[in-house]
């Protein structure tokens, strides 16, 4: 055996499971969705089932679709804002600001809320943001006939419910690019006269782009497709694709409609993602 | 109804519950789950098809049987009634009693998965309230396909704090002095067959979706909040989210005798939702004559009396209502044949008619949102 066979032999068997595990758990039942968004009935009916276009057809046809679809953008987008609006701030002071113990007592704060299931930590949302809530009590109690906290049921109670679940990976991918800028690149760049804001512009900013956009992405693509959080938070202004996705596979039992709506969703995705890399290779490239 | 039942019944699949069908469908399709049950031996048992936790599998119920018949009772579970078809479909002489919701009876007897019923051997027959017993839907060709077993009904609950007096009409959900005062389940069928009911249409088979929609739509302004479940609709009526709601009569019951919450029910003069279960038999079913003795026995007062204890939708049997303790007042309720007169019975929708109502709530929804 040549050393070359030898390595790529070597590749293959140390990289081929993992592979295999990606197809089996993740390839796989993506293509049986495929396959499934392509048929006219779903698996339930007893009938044969044949090839159609007409879920795909479905969405383009019906308008609400399309405005369920850009709130879904749109809730991404506000939920990515702010949680890098507090996110970044709060990494960058755990990452060069505090030290020792208090470092990891705050990150044990900020990871805590993972380790309650997501559903209770909605419906604790609930009772803190309705009126008679913990919020309105407090202010009533102290300002008698302030005027009534009711959030509950809005779209702002479904950002902030979105927001405390999402936070902490944007501040965990942003501590991690944080961490690893050296701070003698910071102070070269103070010796050379730059302000702090710029050394943080032209330096810290994009050494940290990296911990930034992977932040974003791990909340931007499960917040387009939420639908428990709208639902429980937004009441009758929470409305997602995401929700209607999941009535047609457990109320309506369309599956193949919800399939061909989930992979219109995932092709938004893709299409977003597809814009924003190359500008973000030659911010990159830039640094 | 029980807690347990509504959830069952009635409430959007949970996750958990959607999996375990998903699952469960997938492997009924793919293997037939026939030889992995065990063959009822043809006349020492009854093999019976039910959700789980629904009657017929309480264990002194089937002490009972057992003492006053000698056969056992054998249960098999379903999760959706599409699962239920599929098991029937797929094994085909093995089960002798199948509980059957008045909308999918017709569907099963089409399918020729249920065979005809020999009324003359169910002695309490002639107790068995008219409106269900002899429902077209539990039979075709003339032929009994089911016999009715309990039933009940979605209609509209109030505050009695906010309300001296019952309304009447389903029109106070559209009143405009209720301005976000309303509450509805998040529900396309519900939804639709309220609208359908106001406008005067035939609630499974409306004629005019668009005057539907119409009225969904004019709901917008009156409407507080969607509820889900019977726990998260008691906890927005404490809260007092809201004033009036189309309800579940077996949960209002229980959220005003359980909870002690001051909630009103009523059926409106225009109508309102009803449904009811019937108690079917397999085709080549192994032991037909055991499985007419134990529905006898299910829609037996002896039954229905120690099962009332827990809570159970209203029995079809009207002697075994008139045996509840008057302090119980579903009672009264239940037996008000003016109410029963009203409603209109949940029919077998198609798969068209099952996406139309889900598009139009959808689209309504969609407007609520704006």
């Amino acid at each position: 055996m040549t050393p070359t066979t030898r390595t790529r032999w070597a590749i293959f068997s140390l990289t081929g499971p993992a592979y295999l595990w990606l197809a089996c758990t993740i390839f796989l039942p993506l293509l049986a969705m495929l396959a499934l968004s392509f048929l006219d009935k779903s698996p339930l009916v007893p009938k044969p089932p044949e090839f159609t276009l007409g879920n795909y057809g479905a969405f383009f046809a019906k308008d609400f679709y399309w405005s369920l679809t850009r709130w879904s953008v749109e809730l991404g987008l506000w939920v990515t804002f702010f949680c890098l609006l507090i996110g970044y701030p709060a990494a960058y002071a755990l990452a060069k600001r505090i030290k020792g113990r208090w470092r990891e007592a705050i990150f044990l704060l900020i990871v805590l809320p993972f380790w309650s299931n997501a559903l209770v930590r909605i419906f604790s949302w609930t009772m803190v943001l309705r009126s008679n809530g913990i919020v309105d009590l407090t202010v009533q109690s102290f300002f008698p006939g302030a005027p009534a906290f009711d959030l509950l049921f809005s779209y702002p109670a479904v950002i902030i419910g979105l927001v405390h679940s999402y936070l902490p990976y944007m501040i965990l991918t942003c501590y991690i690019a944080l961490q690893a800028i050296d701070d003698s690149l910071v102070e070269a760049g103070r010796s050379l006269g730059a302000t702090s804001f710029t050394t943080f512009r032209r330096v810290v900013l994009p050494l940290s782009l990296p911990g930034i956009v992977s932040g974003s992405a791990l909340i931007f693509v499960p917040v387009i497709g939420s639908f428990m959080e709208p639902r429980i938070l937004g009441g009758t202004k929470g409305a997602t694709l995401g929700m209607n996705i999941e009535e047609q596979f457990t109320v309506t039992a369309n599956w193949p409609l919800g399939a061909a709506l989930s992979f219109i969703l995932l092709a938004i995705v893709l299409v977003i993602f597809g814009i924003i890399y190359p500008f973000l290779r030659r911010q990159g490239g830039n640094a | 109804m029980t807690g347990k039942t509504n959830y069952r019944r009635f409430a959007p699949v949970t996750r958990r519950r959607f999996v375990a069908g998903a699952s469960t469908l997938g492997l009924a399709a793919g293997l037939g789950v026939g030889p992995f049950i065990r063959r009822a031996s043809a006349n020492t048992e009854v093999k019976v098809l039910n959700w789980q936790g629904y009657g017929t599998d309480e264990p002194w119920a089937l002490e009972a049987f057992k003492a006053a018949t000698g056969l056992d009772v054998v249960h098999d579970y379903y999760n959706s009634e599409s699962e239920m078809i599929t098991k029937l479909q797929t094994n085909p002489g093995t089960y002798d009693v199948i509980v059957t919701n008045s909308a999918w009876n017709g569907r099963a007897s089409e399918l020729g998965v249920i065979q005809p019923i020999d009324s003359s051997l169910i002695s309490n027959f002639a107790d068995l309230n008219p409106s269900f017993r002899d429902s077209a839907v539990l039979s075709a060709d003339g032929k009994l396909y089911g016999v009715s077993w309990v039933w009940g009904m979605t209609a509209i609950a109030y505050s009695t704090d906010v309300f001296k007096e019952a309304p009447t009409s389903v029109e106070i959900l559209w009143d405009p002095s209720l301005a976000k005062r309303v509450c509805v389940r998040d529900d396309a069928i519900e939804a639709v067959s309220f609208a359908a009911i106001a406008t005067g249409q035939d609630m499974n088979h409306p004629a005019d979706h668009d005057k539907i929609k119409e009225k969904l739509l004019a709901l917008k302004p009156n409407l507080a909040t969607m509820w889900s479940s019977e726990d998260d609709w008691n906890k927005q009526f404490q809260a007092k989210a809201f004033d009036v709601s189309i309800y579940w009569s077996g949960s209002a019951f229980r959220s005003k005798n359980t909870f002690n919450l001051p909630v009103g029910y009523f059926v409106p003069t225009e109508g309102a939702i009803g449904w009811f279960d019937g108690l079917a038999i397999g085709t080549d079913a192994p032991n037909a004559e055991g499985a007419h003795k134990f529905i006898d026995y299910m829609v037996s007062q002896e039954f229905y009396s120690k099962w009332a204890e827990v809570g159970p939708p209203a029995s079809a049997n009207n002697k075994a209502m008139e045996g509840l303790p008057d302090s119980d007042p579903s009672k009264a309720f239940y037996l008000d044949q003016e109410n029963v007169k009203r409603l209109q019975f949940m029919a077998p929708l198609s798969d068209k008619e099952r996406q139309d109502f889900s598009d139009i709530w959808a689209e309504v929804k969609t407007e609520f949102a704006k």
